[in-house]
């Protein structure tokens, strides 16, 4: 992993993309023992309207806390697929969710149908994130598997362990078949192409 | 954002590090009315200080908030409110006379976007002013601006030290990006943290004169019900606390309010340089807008141009002495802020001349990136 990663995850609000964007960060940060800054944007709405939580992870101390070039960007709705896919770097990751994003803006994109799952299989629609969160670090090792569960374990109120415990198994299982039909490197390469910056 | 000591570390929010702060620092009353993005230090207040034998209150406003911080103050306790730009107007009569009866307390301005309502979830530096002159009438007052987690925990125990060391309100400003970025810090143990009480008065109740001149010019303090009796008002009173309009009173007392702060800028006024030994172009910034100025500095520095950056942690009393320093040798100085320039205005106050000030103003509710701040030293 290079020095500086940059996550965001995208959706609207009441998806979970917060508490995902903390347990990721706390995953990378108290479980992995890396540098870690997790900010977020949100409208005034209690539900609805656009959410993000952004994840930089690095090796060093980070001054600027927020993303600026993404190295992985999740979508949970069709706007925020269109709206941040312009953030992505050229080798960044898209993953967009299924479910809500019809129409991707590469077809490189990785399409799993995170909040069909959650309904089909767990009958619950709000571990949608928790199945993104699993697919996503099966995806791309940004942190062990191991340091997320311990990170939503100590996030998730008590008694729905074993659901998001299941959640995370769905969604590692999702993104395995995905590594299985195209090898990781295949995926590589799909942000549009930006002009040289020192931000790499 | 340093990592050190031998705890574990943890993954923190801003106004979480401000509660952990107040904490360590000894906050035992806290008062105040819910108003994002400063809502989570009175959420985790209302548990955590129950737990540690202190009071919280949640007011019905915030004129009524920074009145029960003033009594709980007087009566003994150190206390605290947080609020944001709507809510800290309605603080700001309270504030005068928190100044004027010289009552030690700590508050916290988390800015969002204004005027007015504004933009509740964007973060802003349109207080830097209100938090200055906000309140009426000729007086002194400390502003501390934290720009990270770890920043966010050590200056909440400066805030309370300065309020308690001086006897005065001493306004925390953070913005909605320090507030709520979290990141993983390990916070000191409370045996690594320096801690400074208000000094109490030792002499006989009877001999006790509640507003005598000292040479800190910070007066003892009774706190109510420990037998030091005195009266306490907002109007300009004299050395025994009653309120006077003779000249010869008035004129030491409010020498004495302003010279109690301006004879120790050497202790308050709180800045950190990066690499401005030899800058010609440097940054002067504060807040969560210093990390972009940083980063942007360090870049500058890869491509071999000399860039330096000033953060300022005291915005007020202005660290004028370090300001001019600083610039006294530069090219140019940029004064990046998300405002239509408030710092920048003391930058070029005390400049009379000296070097170039520009400023750089963002003003659309988002955030001023590295990449802004780089351009501009790139082309200058």
């Amino acid at each position: 992993m290079s020095k500086r990663y940059e996550i965001c995850l995208s959706g609207s609000g009441g998806q979970g993309l917060i508490l995902a964007g903390i347990i990721l960060a706390e995953a990378a940060g108290v479980h992995d023992g890396k540098h870690v800054a997790q900010s977020q944007s949100y409208g005034p709405e209690a539900r609805g309207g656009a959410s993000k939580a952004e994840v930089v992870i690095s090796d060093e101390e980070i001054d600027y806390p927020m993303a600026t070039r993404l190295d992985l960007l999740l979508a949970m709705n069709q706007k925020s697929s269109d709206s941040f896919y312009f953030d992505l770097k050229p080798e960044g990751t898209l993953v967009v969710d299924s479910t809500f994003v019809t129409q991707t803006p590469t077809t490189k994109a990785i399409c799993i149908p995170f909040t069909e799952i959650a309904r089909k299989e767990l009958g619950r629609e709000m571990v949608a994130n928790i199945i993104a969160l699993g697919a996503l670090v099966t995806l791309t090792k940004v942190v062990s598997l191991k340091s997320l569960e311990a990170a939503v374990l100590a996030r998730v109120p008590k008694g729905t362990e074993e659901l998001n415990r299941k959640a995370l198994q769905l969604g590692s299982k999702a993104a395995k078949a995905i590594l299985k039909k195209s090898p990781p490197g295949a995926m590589r390469g799909h942000g549009p192409n930006h002009e040289d910056t020192p931000y790499e | 954002m340093t990592i050190k000591g031998k705890k574990k570390p943890r993954l923190l929010q801003g106004n979480e590090a401000v509660v952990e702060g107040a904490l360590a620092a000894g906050c035992s009353f806290f008062a105040g009315y819910p108003i994002t993005p400063a809502s989570e230090i009175s959420e985790i207040l209302a548990y955590r200080l129950p737990q540690v034998g202190g009071t919280f209150i949640q007011m019905e406003d915030e004129i009524a908030s920074l009145g029960a911080v003033i009594g709980a103050s007087l009566a003994g306790a150190k206390s605290m409110t947080a609020t944001s730009g709507p809510g800290f107007s309605l603080m700001q009569e309270n504030l005068g006379f928190a100044c004027v009866a010289e009552v030690p307390c700590v508050i916290v301005n988390v800015m969002r976007g204004g005027p007015s309502t504004g933009l509740p979830t964007n973060p802003s530096q349109g207080d830097v002013m209100q938090a200055r002159w906000g309140t009426h009438g000729d007086h002194p007052i400390i502003v501390l601006a934290p720009s990270s987690v770890h920043d966010s925990f050590e200056i909440t125990v400066q805030a309370f030290n300065f309020s308690e060391r001086y006897r005065t309100p001493v306004i925390l400003l953070s913005d909605e990006v320090v507030a709520h970025t979290r990141e993983t810090v390990t916070l000191p143990e409370p045996d690594e943290i320096e801690v400074w009480d208000r000094i109490r008065p030792s002499m006989p109740p009877e001999w006790y004169i509640p507003y005598e001149d000292t040479s800190r010019g910070v007066p003892p303090m009774g706190i109510f019900g420990d037998g030091y009796r005195y009266h306490v008002t907002g109007l300009i009173h004299d050395v025994r606390g009653f309120p006077t309009a003779r000249a010869d009173e008035i004129e030491p007392f409010m020498q004495r309010i302003h010279r109690k702060i301006s004879q120790h800028f050497h202790d308050i006024q709180i800045v950190k340089h990066y690499m401005t030994n030899d800058a010609e172009i440097v940054v002067i910034a504060y807040g969560s807008v210093a990390r972009s100025a940083r980063r942007a500095v360090l870049d500058a520095r890869e491509k071999g141009i000399k860039a330096g950056l000033l953060q300022l942690v005291t915005l007020y009393p202005f660290p004028r002495r370090e300001v001019v320093g600083t610039i006294r040798n530069s090219r140019v100085v940029l004064v990046p802020e998300m405002n239509m320039g408030q710092i920048s205005r003391e930058v070029k106050r005390v400049n009379e001349g000296m070097t170039r000030v520009a400023t750089l103003n963002r003003i659309d509710g988002g955030m001023i990136t590295p990449q802004q701040i780089y351009e501009w030293i790139i082309k200058e």
